[in-house]
């Protein structure tokens, strides 16, 4: 059992989230309410990972910021470390490829605030933060939580975007899903199979907690 | 309700955000990280175990195919020192200015023939009992390393061209990314036999799934495995550079079924 690539994948995976979740949240809300010029061209893109093979991005990652790029001369010259093969890229990577599962349901839960609840809280006079702070998030936190989960879950079993962008170095880009990887290759089949069940119940309690949270909403509302 | 619960996604949020501002590495933070060929899978891990032992330094190892390191270096992988399975991939290096001399060669790498239990063949040196298996259809596929990332693919490629048997097999292969996943999907029985590392033959994880013979050294260019440090090395690295060229290394080597370098290389 790897134990620095499982704590290597929650940090990643939690730092998905934190840096996602924030971002979401204010990228939902007017999605969720205002219509605008190529709106549906945002959804698209943000959209976009769920169909993109890890590998394109993988490829345009290493392109855009690899060593040879101007982006990653820029980059290692101000940071002093490249971008690829490292935790930050790694980091960078998981946030993109996880827009889609960072976005959608903060957006669904927004919509699915009745207009007539944000009228009245205009109405009685609340600023639009405390209207945020006291009406919106408190309805839409269960998209929130589902957002996170899901974020949180679909970075714990990345496998290709991280091999492509992050390598696979001990303790700085060898996460959980890559370290089954390498333990298969080295005929650990023992460390392979313990990792593949943690791993199998971590998502499995993050797949089961969304879902629970999913049929407790109803009862909330009443 | 949805007061508790919206303290409850805060906590959540700040607890990721604090488990995220730990230090991001577990391993000592300023251990070297070393590239390896995949061929030294189980060899340098042992090397680098008694390496630990005797100066109480540690080095990151991460294995993987040479062609695929010498990409990774060229686009700014962190590695301090890279021990090829071949001299070509040093040689790319070194032209390119990214590393501290031009490398020494610290091995002599075998390739070996491999059956797994139950397989339609017997391993032969000649690999006439692999001809009459796949000239009646018996072998479906045979794993290599993809030549174009690791020399022993490489090997193996040279191999069955030698016995003429390459546009037999040329349909049939199935490729690992590194020779240690070729011996995976032979070892594994994923595929009905395999041409890969005779160090990876003679790991404990492997003795007892198959059987195999080393193929005769003249079928295929000699594996002159070459190491060589990067310009970034720092100490740790330089010395675990030296350790490889002890006599106690070499003889982990020597058990792995490499050869010494002859003097002179």
């Amino acid at each position: 059992m790897d134990w620095s690539a499982l704590i290597l994948s929650l940090q990643l995976a939690g730092g998905t989230v934190a840096v996602l979740i924030p971002l979401g949240i204010l990228a939902a809300r007017p999605l969720a309410w205002r219509r605008f010029a190529g709106k549906g061209l945002i959804e698209a893109l943000i959209a976009l990972p769920l169909v993109l093979p890890p590998t394109v991005l993988g490829y345009y990652l290493l392109v855009a910021f690899g060593g040879n790029s101007p982006l990653g001369e820029v980059y290692e010259k101000l940071v002093g470390r490249p971008l690829v093969f490292t935790f930050e890229g790694l980091l960078l990577a998981s946030i993109l490829f996880n827009v889609p599962f960072g976005i959608q349901p903060i957006q669904r839960a927004f919509e699915a605030i009745p207009p007539a609840v944000r009228e009245a809280a205009w109405c009685s006079g609340m600023s639009v933060w405390r209207a945020f702070w006291r009406v919106e998030l408190p309805l839409a936190w269960p998209g929130l939580v589902s957002a996170a989960v899901l974020t949180f879950a679909h970075t714990l079993g990345e496998f290709g975007v991280v091999l492509m962008v992050g390598g696979n170095i001990p303790g700085e880009t060898r996460t959980i899903a890559i370290a089954i990887y390498d333990r298969v290759q080295a005929f650990d089949t023992d460390a392979a199979g313990l990792m593949s069940a943690v791993l199998l119940g971590l998502s499995f309690l993050a797949i089961g907690s969304v879902y629970i949270l999913a049929n407790r909403r109803p009862a909330s509302h009443a | 309700m949805p007061g508790i619960a919206r303290r409850t996604l805060l906590l959540f949020l700040s607890g990721l955000a604090a488990g995220f501002s730990v230090p991001m590495t577990v391993h000592a933070a300023d251990a070297p990280v070393i590239a390896a060929a995949s061929s030294l899978n189980f060899a340098l891990a042992d090397v680098a175990d008694l390496f630990a032992r005797e100066t109480g330094q540690t080095v990151r190892l991460s294995f993987g195919s040479s062609g695929n390191f010498v990409r990774q270096i060229a686009q700014g992988g962190p590695f301090e020192m890279f021990l090829s399975a071949d001299e070509e991939y040093v040689a790319r290096l070194v032209a390119q200015g990214l590393t501290i001399g031009r490398g020494d060669v610290y091995a002599v790498g075998r390739i070996v023939l491999f059956a797994p239990d139950g397989a339609p063949f017997e391993p032969d040196p000649e690999m006439n009992g692999l001809r009459e298996a796949v000239l009646s259809g018996r072998v479906r596929r045979l794993a290599i390393a993809n030549p174009e990332l690791a020399p022993y693919g490489r090997a193996a490629r040279e191999s069955l061209m030698h016995k003429g048997l390459w546009d037999s097999f040329k349909d049939r292969l199935v490729l690992g990314e590194n020779v240690s996943q070729a011996a995976q999907f032979a070892t594994s029985g994923s595929a009905d036999g395999g041409i890969f590392a005779y160090s990876l033959a003679l790991s404990p994880n492997v003795a007892g799934r198959g059987r195999f013979v080393l193929l005769p050294e003249h079928l295929h260019a000699p594996l002159r495995q070459r190491m060589v440090l990067m310009r970034r090395a720092g100490d740790v690295a330089k010395r675990f550079y030296g350790f490889v060229q002890q006599p106690a290394a070499r003889e982990i080597f020597a058990r792995y079924g490499f050869q010494p370098p002859r003097p002179g290389e």
